[in-house]
């Protein structure tokens, strides 16, 4: 059978899957809608987190990104693994203590103001719709490209579905859909990764292939690191970022990751304080089984392209390269006319060029797989999509139908209308989400990355003060969330939109990119907060208690009596 | 009665202590690991070889995602342990 009709087996059968759980699972009450009835398992919410933290960039992109920047890609496999310390350490024990079921209600709560919950909705609603927006786009790219369909026809295929467990299944029905889609899309990325890492050093776990010998006796990366070099272009294993950048933007995603909302909201579906922090750990493993192997699809990706390519006649090229030539992922054009095609630093003499996303795409035919596994890929590409998807759309429409409406605006609201209410605000959300994924403003894939530096700025450092100061208060919290997003958005905004031209480490304080200012930006967010708290009155006695309370794992009812 | 409220304050606060204790530890760890030798070091630790790799570029790509991994799931267990000394347990 030829790929696309396994693709249409395939794809099809994982979404009657999707479908079959959410259906099964569907949400009857807000509490399962929100938090999925808190009653998942820790190793089940570690596996849905991990699934809605793998997008389709993570999926399709990163291992691609990796073997053209080398060195430099550390700062996304530590940035986006890092956060997760953070989470189960400062901050999932005590938010699933708190108990409530979002990020604003906490900030509302602890700091005891409207203000800071509106300021932390608006905040919420922000990151993750940039975010949502750039997931619709991956979806609809994944369609087009393995279903052969226009890319909003994708868009649009990719809303239905996803309207249809998000809206039906809420938290309860994405958790064990992403269960599935984890497992769909684990082993499709490392079934092809096995079979080129055992092709190329011998050893079937690429993580240690990686590091192993190639036929001839040489270690891959020297041999890489030597290929590149001799093409002009910098050692693989050395970076070409100064090292305050690495560090700043390293910092930027670890701690994003840290305080993204639909990240921090699956710590409220299990129904321990202990299972809050064991989640975090299984969530760090099952993320961790793609993120050490994308550094060594990364590797074996830049050494099969330079040794098939470069240098060779053009007539004379693998399968794989002509067809992928097809797509237009790979463009080759003889300029010098000797017949050979040649891959260079230099831009002028260079002949080859590749897109990074073809360093998984065309794994499985480099490595000779047959055609099931091309369709699996597939697969795997639309799970990761779909699931961040859900899980993004999931908080836009709990922010607005729990956190505007119930907490602001109509506080009595019947349990029941509130359900309904959350039900038509997915809906919402997902068709504002597909209209940005059909019609991209120019700045959605930039923004998607400042998302991390906009929470690293706003959430992150309000939040841990939260749990870790009794004295921390209103003012100081939403003081310190307000500079802290206006200076980072100020600096993006500056150097993206106002003066591209600029954009460069001449012009950049300190030396640090956009991608990284989120970091500075958590930093004053802490000075302005804590310095404003100690001019302005303590919190009062209730919330002084509220925090002792949530330090301590046992439940309410051995509370001390006061 | 006014004694067991001032011991369970106390005991409380013992907790929360122990608590930042560990936290400290393993921060250092997590620090150490990732932005000292995957960033700040990398070029020092690179002189060493691990068998195919230079040692700050693998733990850089590598290492320190494993620490994180050891780092949270001893925190899950060092704290299952203190938890139930302070009897604060659930």
């Amino acid at each position: 059978m030829d790929i696309l009709t396994w693709t249409y087996i395939i794809v099809g059968l994982t979404f009657v899957l999707y479908i079959f759980i959410a259906i099964k699972t569907r949400a009857s009450s807000t509490k399962e809608f929100y938090i999925a009835g808190g009653g998942v398992s820790p190793i089940a919410n570690g596996i849905a987190t991990a699934a809605d933290w793998m997008s389709a960039a993570s999926f399709i992109s990163m291992a691609g990104l990796i073997s053209f920047m080398g060195y430099d890609g550390s700062v996304y496999l530590m940035g986006w693994t890092g956060g997760y310390v953070l989470l189960a350490l400062l901050l999932a024990p005590y938010l699933r203590k708190f108990g409530k079921y979002t990020v604003p209600d906490f900030v509302g709560d602890r700091y005891y103001s409207q203000t800071a919950r509106l300021v932390a909705v608006v905040a919420a609603i922000f990151i993750s719709f940039t975010y949502v927006a750039g997931q619709m786009r991956g979806v609809g790219i994944v369609f087009s490209r393995f279903l052969e369909v226009d890319i909003n026809t994708g868009v649009v295929i990719g809303m239905i579905i996803v309207v249809f467990y998000a809206v039906l299944g809420g938290m309860k029905g994405i958790t064990y859909t992403q269960v599935a889609q984890y497992c769909v899309l684990i082993f499709a990325y490392m079934v092809p990764a096995i079979f080129i890492s055992l092709q190329l050093t011998g050893n079937p776990i690429p993580q240690l292939g990686f590091g192993g010998t190639l036929d001839d006796g040489t270690y891959l990366l020297d041999k890489v690191d030597g290929l590149l070099t001799e093409l002009g272009f910098t050692a693989y294993t050395s970076g070409s970022k100064e090292m305050i950048d690495v560090f700043f933007i390293t910092a930027a995603l670890m701690v994003g990751t840290a305080g993204l909302p639909h990240v921090i909201v699956r710590f409220f579906t299990v129904p321990k304080v202990k299972d809050a922090r064991k989640s975090a750990g299984y969530a760090l493993l099952f993320i961790a089984i793609l993120y050490t192997t994308a550094p060594a699809v990364g590797a074996f990706g830049i050494y099969n392209m330079i040794t098939n390519i470069n240098d060779k006649k053009i007539d004379s090229l693998p399968a794989w390269v002509q067809n992928w030539q097809k797509t237009g992922l790979i463009k080759i054009e003889d300029k010098n006319l000797d017949g050979r095609i040649l891959y260079q630093n230099d831009k002028l003499k260079n002949e080859l060029t590749i897109d990074k996303d073809i360093m998984v795409l065309a794994n499985p035919e480099i490595a000779g797989l047959p055609n099931w596994v091309v369709a699996l890929v597939a697969a795997g590409g639309l799970a990761a999509a779909l699931s961040t998807a859900a899980g993004l759309l999931l908080v836009i429409s709990t922010a607005i139908s729990r956190d505007l409406l119930k907490n602001a605006l109509a506080p009595n609201i019947s349990e029941k209308k509130e359900l309904l209410f959350a039900r038509f605000s997915a809906i919402f959300a997902v068709i504002v989400a597909g209209y940005f994924g059909v019609n991209p403003p120019g700045f959605v894939a930039e923004v998607v990355a400042f998302a991390f530096g906009l929470a690293a700025a706003s959430f992150f450092p309000i939040i841990i003060m939260g749990i870790f100061s009794k004295r921390m208060n209103k003012e100081g919290a939403i003081a310190g969330m307000i500079v802290g997003l206006l200076f980072t958005l100020g600096y993006l905004i500056y150097f993206k939109f106002l003066n591209p031209t600029l954009n460069n480490k001449d012009n950049w304080w300190f030396g640090i990119s956009p991608e990284g200012i989120g970091t500075l930006g958590m930093v004053l967010n802490f000075l302005v907060s804590i310095a404003i708290s100690i001019f302005t009155p303590a919190p009062p006695k209730h919330i002084q208690d509220l925090v002792e309370e949530i330090r301590i794992p046992r439940g309410a009812t051995s509370a001390v009596i006061h | 009665m006014i004694n067991d409220i001032k011991n369970e304050d106390h005991s409380r606060s013992a907790y929360w202590r122990a608590n930042i204790k560990i936290l400290a530890y393993l921060l250092i760890i997590w620090f150490t690991t990732s932005f000292l030798f995957g960033i700040v070091f990398v070029k020092e630790l690179n002189l060493i070889k691990m068998g195919g790799f230079k040692l700050g570029f693998w733990f850089a790509q590598q290492g320190a995602i494993y620490v994180f991994i050891l780092v949270i799931f001893f925190y899950v267990w060092r704290m299952n342990k203190l938890d139930k000394e302070f009897d604060v347990d659930e």
